[in-house]
């Protein structure tokens, strides 16, 4: 029976005197890979800041080890944009967290990045499946027991048959990680996910299994318009 | 005469340096316009300083520090933006400077709006090196971590980052260089010589240690060129300083690989 590893009990988030998290309460199992869903402001990326402690909130964030795990954490809108104002590249980008070269190699390995060909660019100067597989590489380098991703760049095609999701699938097994992810795409929830989230503005709309809970219905409730989707059959 | 001569030369290098070092990190974080307004602010404080005769670089510092926190407590109360307080806090420190600085002699008029680092004694001299060291020192250590939160502040504070606490920091170090800066250059223009360098550094670099030490160099070699530059044609040393910046700036324009 796999072990909790985070428990939110009645989590409540105001900003200013508008609640965003209401009521909100939670169990993460070690192992998991969930998949949080839901329209823009219905408080997602405020849920991850405030488990996180970088945002004020009322309720209890339980972390059930022992000692804290060891969190990685990739914020929205982390865009190449940004590092292209800055002089840095993406060997510095590294340091910052690790500071052994080969281990910096290796990580790059993984994630089907060639060191050679990427570590003295700046990370906003390489294509945008290069930067996601940095991105991800970068979250893997600490070796997180943990990792809360907010909308890694959906449908980008980093190249071949693989996705950042396929790519993530691998290390989420490989490493037994728990993974914490917010997105919109559908057919990734229904390819990866242990368990759903869905998140309304009103709360929480579900929880469970994918194929058991998403039916048109839920979603409607969640996003508050019709949901039309068709599932692709291989 | 030679032993004055290297007294500003050294001084000179070592406040270019550290100015063109902690620039660098202004433009990173977007506060590259913050140095002038803070300039100002120490005219008040060196005007005192020339009235009663005690140290411009205390006069400077404590006044840039009164008016720094003035501008911090206001921001909290009011949250007006950072350019309309510093703008405000400027605009006063720059109209009560030329109020009290009628009360100096004449010729120190010249020495608070330029600098005069001509003058500059033995004691300032050791007091300009081990500030500059110093700084160098405590920025070296935090550039990295305030590089990250320019990145994200989130991911800054979730690798264990007391953003707030090195921001702090940060800031004292502004202060202090622009009080050192403002006896190089004078309360007009500090901002020239910490922004300046750093943008002509960024033309050429890719990463953020090449940047840094880039700023850093360019500001030691315009200061230490400008003081020569001073010595052999009789020019204000502040002002050649200054120039000689602009012009390297230009330069790096005109090379800088497209």
């Amino acid at each position: 029976m796999p072990k909790t590893i985070l428990k939110v009990k009645n989590l409540n988030v105001k900003f200013g005197k508008e609640k965003v998290v209401r009521n909100l309460s939670l169990e993460v199992k070690r192992g998991e890979f969930l998949i949080i869903l839901g329209p823009n402001g219905a408080g997602k990326s405020t849920l991850f800041k405030s488990i996180l402690g970088l945002i004020p909130s009322e309720g209890q964030i339980i972390w059930s080890e022992k000692r804290f795990p060891k969190i990685s954490y990739l914020p929205e809108r982390l865009s190449q944009d940004t590092f292209r104002k800055l002089a840095i590249t993406v060997k510095e980008f590294f340091r910052f967290k690790e500071s052994s070269d080969e281990k910096i190699f290796s990580t790059l390995e993984t994630v089907g990045l060639e060191p050679k060909k990427v570590l003295n660019k700046n990370p906003g100067n390489l294509s945008s499946g290069q930067f996601q597989r940095m991105l991800i590489a970068w979250s893997l380098i600490s070796e997180p027991e943990i990792l809360f991703f907010d909308e890694p760049a959906t449908g980008i095609d980093i190249g071949g048959e693989e996705t950042i999701y396929s790519l993530l699938e691998k290390f989420w097994k490989d490493k037994n990680l728990t993974i914490l992810l917010i997105t919109h795409d559908l057919n990734v929830i229904y390819k990866y996910a242990t368990n759903v989230l869905c998140l309304s503005k009103k709360g929480i709309c579900c929880f469970g299994p994918a194929k058991e809970i998403l039916t048109p219905e839920v979603l409607e409730k969640v996003y508050g318009t019709e949901v039309k989707f068709y599932e692709h059959k291989h | 005469m030679y032993f004055q001569f290297s007294l500003s030369l050294i001084s000179a290098i070592f406040i270019g340096g550290i100015a063109g070092y902690l620039g660098s990190l202004m433009i990173t974080k977007r506060m590259g316009l913050v140095g002038g307004p803070l300039g100002h602010l120490a005219l008040p404080g060196v005007a005192l300083a020339l009235v009663y005769h005690f140290n411009v670089f205390l006069g400077a510092l404590l006044t840039i520090i009164i008016g720094g926190i003035f501008i911090w407590l206001l921001e909290i109360r009011t949250k007006a933006s950072m350019e309309a307080l510093t703008g405000l806090v400027f605009a006063t420190g720059v109209s009560l400077g030329f109020l009290i600085l009628p009360f100096s002699d004449e010729h120190q008029l010249e020495e608070a709006l330029i600098g005069d680092i001509t003058q500059i004694s033995f004691g300032e001299t050791v007091l300009a090196i081990t500030l500059s060291v110093l700084i160098f020192l405590i920025i070296k250590t935090i550039y990295s971590k305030l590089l990250l939160a320019e990145i994200s502040e989130d991911l800054a504070k979730t690798e264990g980052i007391q953003v707030e606490k090195y921001n702090f920091i940060y800031l004292a170090c502004i202060a202090i260089t622009v009080a050192l800066t403002v006896k190089l250059v004078g309360g007009l223009l500090p901002v020239a010589l910490m922004v300046i360098p750093a943008l002509t550094a960024k033309n050429f670099s890719r990463s953020s240690f090449q940047y840094s030490f880039g700023s850093l160099g360019f500001g030691a070699i315009s200061a230490a060129s400008g003081i020569f530059l001073a010595k052999f044609l009789s020019l204000p040393a502040g002002l050649s300083i200054i120039l000689l910046n602009a012009l390297i700036f230009g330069i790096s324009i005109l090379t800088k690989k497209q």
